[in-house]
């Protein structure tokens, strides 16, 4: 069931490579130098020392013995990757890719963003790497996240509002994509999720498998279950990737918004269908004549259509169950871990959290669950304070 | 033989390169394109190419972004679509070609979608972001149906890959002309040439080859045809024209540009 390369491409019948012919070029070369760094024992070094003295890996393993004892079931575990530099898991991939990039030659770098964090992330690594960075973010998030355009702008990366379409992540992707066609022999699109055409969703998967290769030696006994949020899904293939061939339960969470049965979610696993966009086959969210829909999520991070090809293939394996949780339930749960613990978590760790309080109460106290706590939830205060005023 | 071949073999015979113009359905509405086909065909256009919106456009610039959007929010639905086509077959025998996302396809199966498409009178179908690995089911289907599938090469397209890819095309090849999306350019570059020259070598006359992207004046279309192209497609500029026309102009408006392109192609 395990998929390491994946062949053309493909995990299952899902992936693949449905690209304008002009990047057809540029993405067999990005396939031919990454399977050649895949295994390069100088690449893997010089990122494990990034990593470790640059973003701050290992990250901790935290029993969170207050949230266990308020909820009353199963211990719950939190694999610290809030405490990353930049805040969140995102960093795991742009130090692996932007150093890719420089060994491809590019030194012009562009990346999608959504909440910002991987804007933040890619332009992080870009300073620390000596790289040009100009990062595509929705004009509708540029709004909800106004403090990480900044972030990017003080960490020397240009940031372009996108007007197109529904203004959100998607549009940035198209518009990143756009670029990337005109650009496409000095440029190196960082793409931040385990999304779009082969080789992205295995790349950053193997950059994110840290997360769960970490799990793996972190806890004495392999969990009874593992849980982590879906956006394109990298913190979760990440988390789940290295568990796939135990036999751990393992959970996704997408984003319920208010509640899959209606139109206002980005749950594509839970309630899309298979389609094609951003180059993967993959569950997207669309209509009746395949138009891609407007999603909806409290967290700017998980508002997506689609969803990492790898993920849609674990579901119909029937290896990963995929459930969603409401902005109300995330909502909650984001109150619980801030007070019990002294953790504030991003709105899209939060999704996590709020799961493992369901299914916590149901398992027994000897058993155990990890948390992926992708991110922490600064940025997101402005968001949970109105939330808040409105009840 | 499919219309859009018939039609390459009477213009070769009469030693004509093809001008093919697109518009996009729905755009500013039903009556405006359906006013804009007819100014295209008295124009003398040998292939209308339609376009069919998707919410996200990769390969489109600002201009056709524009008018997808619109369409979609006029609520252009896929039904309409065949319902246009079949308006205009109730008119008019020329070739007619569907330009849209892979995605429009796949969502009904490219076996039903194909089939409906050919129905109502579509002969040709073009796809920016359908790769040439992926296409093999959507390869297949045309063929049942008698489709022409219109594959797109760019300049930086490899021979070996070329190769592959006049292979699985019928009607015509699509050279892209720039690095880029779709929208009027200003000057026409040496490696497009250059491209055009190679492209046609590799199709060695056994498929028309058509460049497209950035084309917009009579100048434009002159110096492809006669750097050899078999085609010329013009699509942002005649939706640049509908955009600032109001409908009951939009007929003559087309109608003379596009016989003032045509005129260049003989
Ligand atoms: C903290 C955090 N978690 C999760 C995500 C979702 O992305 P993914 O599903 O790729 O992990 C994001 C995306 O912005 C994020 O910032």
């Amino acid at each position: 069931m395990k998929i390491g390369i994946p062949k053309d491409g493909r995990f299952g019948e899902f992936g693949g490579k449905y690209i304008p012919e002009t990047l057809a070029p540029a993405i067999e070369e990005l396939e031919k130098s990454y399977l050649k760094i895949r295994n390069d024992k100088n690449f893997k070094k010089e990122l494990g020392r990034l990593l470790i003295e640059y973003a701050g890996r290992p990250t901790p393993m935290y029993f969170a013995k207050n949230l266990t004892k308020t909820v009353g079931g199963a211990k719950i575990y939190l694999k610290r990757e809030d405490l990353l530099h930049g805040g969140a898991h995102k960093i795991n991939n742009t130090l692996g890719q932007a150093l890719l990039a420089k060994r491809m030659g590019k030194k012009r770098i562009i990346a999608e963003t959504g909440a910002g964090q991987h804007g933040v992330a890619t332009a992080m690594a870009c300073a620390s790497l000596g790289l040009k960075a100009e990062i595509y973010m929705g004009y509708v998030d540029t709004i909800r996240q106004k403090q990480n355009v900044f972030r990017m702008e003080l960490l020397g990366a240009k940031v372009h509002a996108v007007k197109s379409g529904s203004k959100t992540l998607k549009d940035a992707i198209n518009e990143a994509m756009r670029d990337w066609i005109t650009n496409v022999d000095s440029t190196y699109y960082l793409l931040g999720s385990a999304v779009g055409p082969h080789p992205y969703p295995l790349m950053v998967r193997d950059f994110q498998a840290v997360i769960g290769n970490e799990i793996k030696k972190q806890m004495k006994k392999i969990p009874n279950a593992v849980i982590a949020c879906v956006g394109g899904g990298s913190n979760a293939i990440g988390t789940f990737y290295p568990l796939i061939d135990t036999k751990t339960r393992i959970i996704g969470i997408e984003a319920g918004g208010k509640g899959v049965k209606t139109k206002l979610h980005s749950a594509p696993l839970s309630a899309g269908k298979k389609g094609v966009l951003h180059g993967m086959m993959t569950y997207l969210m669309q209509d009746k004549d395949g138009q891609i829909s407007e999603t909806h999520s409290i967290s700017a991070g998980l508002d997506y259509p689609g969803v990492g090809p790898e993920h849609a293939y674990l579901k119909d394996e029937n290896r990963v169950e995929y459930k969603a949780v409401t902005d109300d339930e995330v909502i909650d749960a984001f109150l619980i871990l801030t007070r019990t613990e002294g953790i504030i978590p991003a709105l899209e760790s939060a999704h996590a959290i709020a799961h493992a309080i369901k299914i916590s109460k149901k398992m027994k106290k000897t058993e155990s669950i990890v948390v992926t706590l992708s991110g922490r939830g600064d940025k997101d205060i402005d968001i949970v304070k109105e939330y808040l005023s409105k009840q | 033989m499919t219309r859009i071949q018939e039609k390459f073999n009477q213009l070769k015979s009469k030693n004509e390169a093809a001008l093919i113009s697109y518009i996009m359905v729905g755009y500013p509405s039903e009556k405006a394109t359906l006013a804009a086909v007819r100014g295209l065909i008295k124009g003398g256009t040998d292939i209308i190419e339609l376009g069919f919106p998707f919410s996200d456009p990769i390969a489109d610039g600002p201009t056709i972004q524009m008018a997808s959007t619109e369409s979609l929010n006029k609520g252009t639905k896929i039904d309409d679509f065949f319902s246009i086509v079949k308006k205009i077959r109730k008119e008019a025998d020329i070739p007619l070609v569907l330009m849209t996302y892979t995605n429009i396809l796949y969502n009904q199966t490219y076996q039903k979608f194909i089939s409906r498409a050919k129905e109502v009178g579509i002969d040709g179908l073009i796809l920016p972001d359908m790769a040439i690995e992926e296409s093999k089911d959507y390869v297949k289907a045309a063929k049942k149906s008698g489709m022409d599938t219109i594959f797109l090469v760019s300049p930086n397209t490899q021979n070996d890959r070329l190769k592959k890819i006049i292979k699985a095309t019928s009607g015509f090849l699509y050279m892209v002309a720039v690095f880029g999306t779709t929208g009027v350019q200003t000057k026409i570059h040496k490696y497009t040439i250059d491209a055009l020259k190679n492209t046609k070598r590799s199709a060695n006359g056994k498929i028309p080859v058509g460049v497209g992207f950035g084309i917009s004046t009579d100048k434009d279309v002159h110096k492809y045809v006669s750097s050899g192209a078999d085609a010329v497609i013009v699509g942002s500029a005649n939706i640049k024209i509908m955009e600032n026309t109001p409908v009951n102009k939009i007929e003559s408006k087309i109608f003379t540009f596009t016989k003032k392109l045509k005129n260049k192609t003989r």
